[in-house]
């Protein structure tokens, strides 16, 4: 069964911005589901508004075959961990644990056992005692997940939970995260706007722009063939190259250079290419490119090269010879993309 | 913090003495004599006094105008002290649920807590005034005749309602600061955690400003006790006779209108061991007072 489905949510604000354009999106019972996007694109809107935190303008939201539009936050079955953690500053960790499910009457000898297996599961057991202050960010981190994992929600919403961690911790608990969840078998929703994180931690990403679905899919199929520029130049490090060109009898024109193309499409497009996906050749016969900067980047190294008057990133392997001067650029066709200019979308 | 490093072991010492040279003339000095006098009975007239040991805080403290006042003192600051707290901390809520995140509000408030003190203080003694007061007027609707300065009770009751009325912005101003400085991601985890708005007051709200509210406490008993003096004065001017007043008041009374220095300066010597009292109880809590962050 879908757990959560949201219809043709709209937010528009009291201040008239309108934050959320009409997104539906499902979550599966079960399933992770990141929204990621850059700043400001409504990913916290969006969440805030299953979470009952924020009036839902239009559309509806479904928990469990449900419409909760009109619900209060405690009575969604719904938990959310925080950006900043919101944990009560003023009560122990225990008491944090507890107090969604005392306030829901829940029988003390119940309350003690969950708040002891979760604190068992997050390895917070000897701190139940302190205070939130007593408590380093990571494991502060860990009460706002026991927090939540407690209550036994229909669903957990997270808001880049991982955002106030330093980088090694966020690598580290962003795979406890993932685990956690398929054990416990509940489904999710993860905002962020890291792609890294987003493409390791989702089942499914929605990739938000402007208030918009840009593409609901797979980490797979969000980075193997985006639907529009924008997730192409989204998803992915180093993101993807993007060059305008035109599409006519003879090929595909990108500034000069003419590359074979087997397209019907004609007219002005937009040319994409994964740097990883692009290799050079010591033979200058066929798209030749300039080199330019080399960065090292250990097992790796960006090189940015220069095809007529763009820019051009490829990826190299650092075991192979240093690149310079005037070099070859080949890749296999399947892995070349067109976009509409005007649209953005694939062609 | 670092440390200041003076060439001269005296610098520090020097660059001190105007803040000792005003604490010493205005309050050491004054201190010291009000402690000397009280042993004395002065003669006003001749400038005589007479040294009589502790009969003056003994005739004070069982004096039963002095135990009629001290009662009343006590019950004016409880009062005072605690509607003032209760309805500040009232509108603050209220305020607090309007204002989240717009500041504009929030300045005008502000002018508010700039403007009133004493335009209400001034406003409030008005609307008791006995001849034109419109509250005068609305007791008299409902068979209450208030003859304000002729009934000790109704004197009472007026002075303590306009002593409340000029702390509320005062107390109005702090809640809402501490309630705004309350995460809204904290009162959004309670509000999924707890559906009850009523006990998410009391289990979260309340608790994150107790340390405000105990500070405003403290400064609201002093208040109540010692900077009403204008207040009351405004009320009972004309007729000082049978009108209920404080402590402090009364210290004032009886030295200057009744020339009881001697008396007068006992009982101020006992109000400092009150104001002692009430800082030494202020900081012990302050420094026990856990720190949120
Ligand atoms: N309370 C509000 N009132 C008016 N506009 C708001 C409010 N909250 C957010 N917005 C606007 O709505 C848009 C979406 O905000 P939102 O917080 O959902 O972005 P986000 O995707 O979570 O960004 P970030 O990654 O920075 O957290 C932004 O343009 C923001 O300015
Ligand atoms: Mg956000």
């Amino acid at each position: 069964m879908t757990t959560l489905r949201i219809k043709n949510a709209r937010k528009v604000y009291p201040n008239g911005a309108e934050a959320v354009k009409g997104v539906s999106v499902d979550v599966e019972e079960g399933e992770l589901v990141v929204f990621v996007g850059p700043s400001g694109c409504g990913k916290s809107t969006l969440l805030r508004m299953v979470a009952g935190l924020e009036s839902v303008t239009e559309g509806e939201i479904e928990l469990a075959g449900r419409v909760v539009n009109d619900l209060e936050p405690a009575d969604r079955n719904i938990a959310m961990v925080f950006q900043n953690y919101a944990l009560y500053p003023h009560m122990s960790v225990r008491k944090n644990l507890a107090y969604g499910l005392k306030n829901r009457k829940t029988p003390n000898a119940e309350i003690n056992s969950r708040v002891d297996d979760a604190a068992k599961l997050l390895q917070i057991s000897e701190f139940l005692d302190r205070k939130p202050s007593q408590l380093s960010g990571g494991q502060r981190q860990r009460v706002a997940m026991g927090r939540a994992i407690v209550r036994k929600p229909a669903i957990f919403l997270f808001d880049e939970p991982l955002s106030n961690l330093d980088a090694k911790l966020r690598n580290q608990m962003r795979l406890e995260i993932k685990k956690l969840q398929q054990s416990l078998d509940t489904a999710a929703i993860y905002v962020t706007h890291d792609q890294v994180e987003a493409m390791t931690m989702a089942d499914k990403i929605v990739v938000l722009n402007d208030g918009q679905v840009e593409q609901i899919g797979t980490p797979a199929e969000v980075y193997g063939s985006p639907a529009t520029t924008f997730v192409a130049s989204f998803i992915g490090a180093p993101p993807m190259n993007l060059i305008p060109g035109d599409l006519s009898e003879n090929g595909l024109n990108i500034g000069g250079t003419v590359l074979d193309h087997t397209a019907d499409h004609r007219g002005p497009v937009t040319f994409g290419l994964r740097p990883e996906r692009a290799r050079l050749t010591s033979d200058a016969n066929g798209i030749a490119v300039d080199i330019g900067v080399v960065e090292e980047l250990g097992a790796i190294r960006l090189v940015h090269c220069q095809l007529g008057d763009h820019e051009l990133t490829v990826t190299q392997d650092s075991e192979e010879p240093l690149p310079s001067g005037r070099m070859g650029l080949e890749y296999a066709e399947r892995d070349a993309m067109l976009f509409d200019r005007d649209t953005g979308h694939r062609l | 913090m670092d440390k200041a490093q003076f060439s001269s072991p005296w610098m520090p010492y020097l660059l001190l003495m105007p803040q000792m040279l005003i604490i010493a003339i205005f309050f050491l000095w004054p201190a010291a004599e009000a402690i000397r006098s009280s042993f004395f009975l002065e003669d006003p007239f001749f400038g005589k006094a007479t040294f009589v040991g502790i009969d003056n805080y003994r005739d004070a403290l069982t004096g039963s105008d002095y135990q009629r006042t001290a009662w009343f003192t006590a019950l004016f600051t409880i009062l005072v002290a605690l509607i003032s707290l209760g309805l500040g901390l009232m509108f603050a809520v209220s305020a607090d649920r309007v204002l989240r995140g717009q500041s504009t509000y929030k300045t005008l408030l502000m002018w508010v807590y700039a403007i009133a003190p004493p335009v209400a203080g001034l406003i409030g003694v008005m609307l008791f005034d006995q001849h034109i007061g419109p509250l005068v007027d609305f007791a008299a609707l409902f068979g209450w005749d208030m003859r304000i300065g002729v009934n000790y009770w109704d004197t009472g009751t007026a002075m303590i309602i306009v002593a409340t009325w000029k702390q509320i912005p005062y107390n109005f101003i702090f809640f809402l600061s501490g309630l705004q400085s309350i995460p809204s991601s904290v009162k959004e985890a309670a509000s999924i955690d707890c559906r009850s708005e009523f006990r998410r007051f009391w289990t979260i709200t309340f608790p994150l400003l107790a340390p405000t509210s105990f500070f405003l406490l403290i400064l609201n008993i002093t208040y109540a006790m010692f900077e009403t003096f204008g207040t009351i004065d405004l009320i009972v001017k004309d007729q000082p006779g049978n009108s209920p007043v404080t402590l402090v008041y009364k210290v004032y009374r009886d030295g200057f209108r009744g020339n009881d220095l001697g008396g007068s300066s006992a009982q101020s010597v006992i109000l400092m061991l009150i104001v002692l009292a009430l800082t030494i109880v202020q900081f012990r809590l302050i420094e026990r007072r856990v720190h949120y962050n």
